[in-house]
């Protein structure tokens, strides 16, 4: 039952923006986007103009964190493999196929032929060579791609279409590593250019669009490359991109990006709020989402302060919260997690069993280690009440709701909202007694680069039995095996409370009724290289 | 310098004004300048740590960040980052955005003109509008009509920006794409920012304007033109309003403050490139060179805006170019 768009439908929005948070609570009556009609042809031409809602400051996916810069360098250049979003695969790219040997230790790739960068020259073996060297220099800088790349020994190139990548320690993860944008190609001139020119856009990818203007606050161009051919093998169609340039628009106000997609100014919003949901879909505006591998959202107890060393503490924590009742303050594409990894990772295992809610054992627990219930009702032990404080910056509404049942048992969890700059600022410092976020990462290697005791150590604990397997599950790309040390990894951490997973996030994108061919990749992220314009009537 | 500042009365006689102007105005942008950077020094993060930590957690190697920090100076202890960065800017040099690697210089030249653009069109209209308006309530006769219209600068000086310019989306852009919602491009994108900034502009103006008004209309010298003959509408361009027109003036510079303040909500609900959204986002990120950039270049408008104010004084007014002010 498509809705037309008038121009009385559309004197509505305001009033609809002033009362959406009414709304969002009502959003049944809503009726779902009707998928995108039935396979019609590409058509080539036109330009996409995107809202995202922050400068992307660097353009560089090598040294990008953020994801509005990685989904503007996903454009502009290639990886050596690409990740089927479906089954977590790992598939050809510019690399036709792969070897791996030594115990994961040495990645032997055959690249794809005929593959130029933008300014012509040829991509070869030695472009892979000095991409990752330049990579390991850039160090902090590459914050995502440098820790793909951690413990690199050496790189061969006996001839131009064959590299050979060895690491000191066996790494699974590298593989997916080299399916991200974050490991991707750039030429010789890029590659030689001061890491600040590289973020202001002096960038010459394998990518089908090139980067024509960089304006920030403002806005991102790019334009398609011509003679495009080495598409991944994920891809719907060869040759050139199908659309002729793509402009990303910074566009912070939510409000203004709804308004702007709803009276056709945009053709796709990729920063959709919770609230804005229900009113997009009632204005049969196509909303996508995906829900992020990797970490959900967690609580991370920190056992160096003397609260969270408690173990029966941190249990009573997973016990006491009912992830089921989260769901009604959940945008309808969020879920509450049923494992540390979110159910989009590879590997990942439905843990709900583990995470049943149970307010009776947790407050017995919490009796039997000395936590009485004061006057209030929140309990403490030899005068310290049991009271900690989390900071964030998310929109994460849900946290008010562990709150009240946190508070059910006994246990004061005070929220504190700051900007992103402090709340970053405090967990770097390392003392809060819990930390509170989320990791997207399409592998589950993810467990170990937060949790490994040898590594970053989340919970500043004492190395034990599980760091083993996190170890184990980095050094064997067997599924079965692997899949075994992952969910024993998870089962662990879960039971001692080193995790306490919360929701799972999704990334909602809203898009035109004239935008065809807008998928996600394994990592939540997009790929234009098959997205198309119907004709605007 | 100090001794300069610190000089007798009778010593400072002998400095000429526009000297002693410029002085001052090196003495404000300095202490601005310095100002912004211990805020931001005492505040609990640093740009090196926000600038990894983008959205989500970094896992990058503590020996990495701590390498990249001394990159920046940030390991030193604060005075010598201090003198350092004042060093640097004794040569004009203001650095480079830690975000973003861009030399603050140019990232404050590119943002500048739409800035400067947006608050000059936001000035006129609410000089025609405000003045206007106080102009017309004043040679109005009491009554409902007056005192409805003396209420408006109320209204629109409490108007906040943020939801008037919303308003005004809503109305020109959204239901009607009569205009565009975002962007720097034409006059066209212009039309809806101006407007917004230029409400509550046009209200204080109408209201220092109309008390200014009221009171030279009751100056005797009026009367007594009025009893020469002279009509209202002649009273008025030529005898009312250059008088009354002195303490705008005097007010002018705290306006363009107000409009450089304002700019920084506008630009950032109508999507534009500008020194307001510059200033948004490396606060935001604790940008400490950026900030200072920014804050030095409003600063810099500001004593640029009073220097001419002060030329103009005398030329409204032949009794302030006589004799020590």
């Amino acid at each position: 039952m498509p809705v037309t768009l008038t121009r009385a439908t559309l004197r509505r929005p305001l009033l609809a923006l002033l009362v959406s948070g009414l709304l969002a609570g009502c959003d049944q009556a809503a009726s779902e986007a009707p998928a995108v009609p039935a396979k019609a042809a590409a058509q080539k031409g036109g330009n996409l103009l995107i809202a995202i809602d922050t400068d992307p400051n660097c353009l560089d996916p090598q040294q990008a964190g953020n994801n509005n810069s990685l989904n503007i360098g996903r454009q502009l250049t290639d990886s050596l493999t690409d990740q089927d979003p479906q089954t977590g695969n790992i598939v050809p790219w510019l690399a036709t196929q792969w070897q791996i040997d030594e115990g994961n230790r040495r990645f032997t790739f055959t690249l794809r032929d005929n593959v130029t960068f933008s300014d012509g020259t040829p991509f070869t073996s030695q472009s892979v060579k000095d991409n990752f060297n330049a990579i390991v220099k850039l160090g902090a800088r590459a914050s995502l791609a440098s820790t793909y790349l951690k413990g690199l020994k050496q790189i061969d190139t006996p001839d131009a279409q064959t590299v050979v990548i060895t690491f000191q320690q066996p790494n699974a993860q590298f593989l997916q590593a080299t399916s991200t944008m974050s490991l991707g190609f750039f030429a010789p001139s890029t590659v030689a250019a001061p890491a600040e020119a590289r973020c202001q856009g002096s960038l010459a990818g394998t990518g089908p669009f090139v980067l024509k203007q960089f304006v920030h606050n403002q806005k991102v161009d790019l334009v398609r490359r011509n003679g495009y051919q080495w598409p991944s093998s994920l891809a719907k169609h060869q040759g050139e991109s199908y659309l002729d340039s793509v402009e990303y628009r910074v566009i912070p106000e939510s409000g203004v990006r709804f308004g702007s997609l709803i009276s056709r100014q945009l053709d796709v919003n990729v920063g959709v709020t919770p609230q804005d949901e229900a009113l997009l879909l009632a204005k049969n505006i196509h909303l996508i989402a995906r829900t992020n591998p990797g970490l959900v959202y967690s609580l991370f107890p920190n056992q160096s302060t003397p609260l969270m060393a408690e173990a029966p503490l941190r249990q009573a924590l997973n016990l006491a919260i009912d992830r089921q009742a989260l769901k009604p303050v959940l945008s309808r594409y969020q879920s509450a997690a049923t494992s540390v990894l979110a159910k989009t990772t590879p590997l990942y295992q439905d843990l709900s069993a583990d995470l049943g809610y149970n307010p009776q054992a947790a407050e017995k627990l919490l009796e039997e280690n000395g936590w009485r219930r004061g006057a209030d009702g929140i309990r403490s032990k030899n005068g310290q009440r049991l009271s900690f404080r989390i900071s964030y910056w998310q929109s994460a509404p849900f946290i008010e709701v562990v709150q009240q049942q946190l508070h059910q048992v006994g246990i004061d969890l005070q929220l504190e909202k700051a900007p992103i700059s402090q709340v970053v600022a405090r967990q770097a410092g390392g003392k809060l007694p819990v930390d509170f976020y989320n990791l997207t990462r399409s592998d589950p290697d993810v467990l170990r680069t937060v949790f490994d005791a040898g590594g970053r150590n989340v919970n500043h604990r004492q190395p034990a039995e599980v760091d083993r397997l996190l170890l184990q599950s980095s050094e064997t790309l067997e599924k079965a095996q692997r899949q075994d040390y992952v969910t024993q990894a998870a089962k662990q951490l879960i039971a001692e409370g080193n995790a306490i997973p919360l929701v799972e996030l999704a990334t909602v994108i809203a898009t035109g009724q004239n935008v065809r061919g807008f998928h996600f990749d394994a990592s939540s992220r997009f790929q234009l290289y098959d997205t198309w314009l119907t004709a605007k009537e | 310098m100090n001794h300069l500042l610190l000089a007798t009365p009778k010593s400072r006689r002998r400095l000429p004004a526009s000297l002693k102007r410029a002085l001052q105005g090196i003495g404000v942008l300095w202490a601005a300048w310095s100002l912004t950077f211990f805020i931001l020094y005492i505040l609990p993060a640093d740009p090196v740590t926000i600038m990894l930590n983008q959205g989500e957690q970094s896992t990058v190697d503590a020996a990495q960040v701590a390498a990249l920090k001394a990159q920046y100076h940030l390991d030193l202890p604060v005075w010598q980052q201090y003198l350092l960065a004042l060093w640097d800017l004794l040569h004009l040099n203001l650095g480079k955005s830690i975000i973003s690697g861009d030399n603050v210089t140019d990232l404050i030249i590119q943002a500048l003109p739409a800035t400067l653009l947006l608050a000059v069109c936001a000035l006129v209209v609410a000089l025609i509008v405000g003045g206007g308006l106080a102009a017309g309530t004043s040679v109005l006769p009491s009554g409902r009509i007056k005192s409805m219209l003396l209420a408006l600068p109320s209204l629109g000086a409490a108007l906040p920006t943020f939801w008037s310019g919303l308003l005004l989306l809503q109305l020109f852009s959204f239901s009607h794409a009569w205009l565009p919602a975002m962007g720097n491009r034409g006059w066209q994108s212009l039309v809806l920012p101006t407007l917004t900034l230029a409400i509550p502009t046009a209200a204080t103006l109408a209201q220092v304007m109309s008390r200014s008004l009221a009171e030279v209309w009751r100056r005797s010298f009026i009367d007594a033109l009025r009893l020469k003959g002279a009509g209202t509408a002649r009273l008025l361009w030529r005898h009312v309003l250059p008088n009354a027109a002195i303490p705008l003036l005097t007010l002018s510079g705290m306006v363009f403050g107000h409009l450089l303040a304002g700019a920084v909500i506008t630009e950032t609900i109508f999507s534009r490139e500008g020194l307001g959204r510059l200033a948004e986002g490396a606060v935001s990120a604790q940008d400490i060179p950026l900030v200072q950039g920014v804050v030095l270049t409003a600063a810099t408008v500001f004593v640029v805006v009073n220097f001419i104010t002060d030329a103009i004084y005398p030329l409204l007014d032949p009794r302030l170019a006589t004799g020590e002010r």
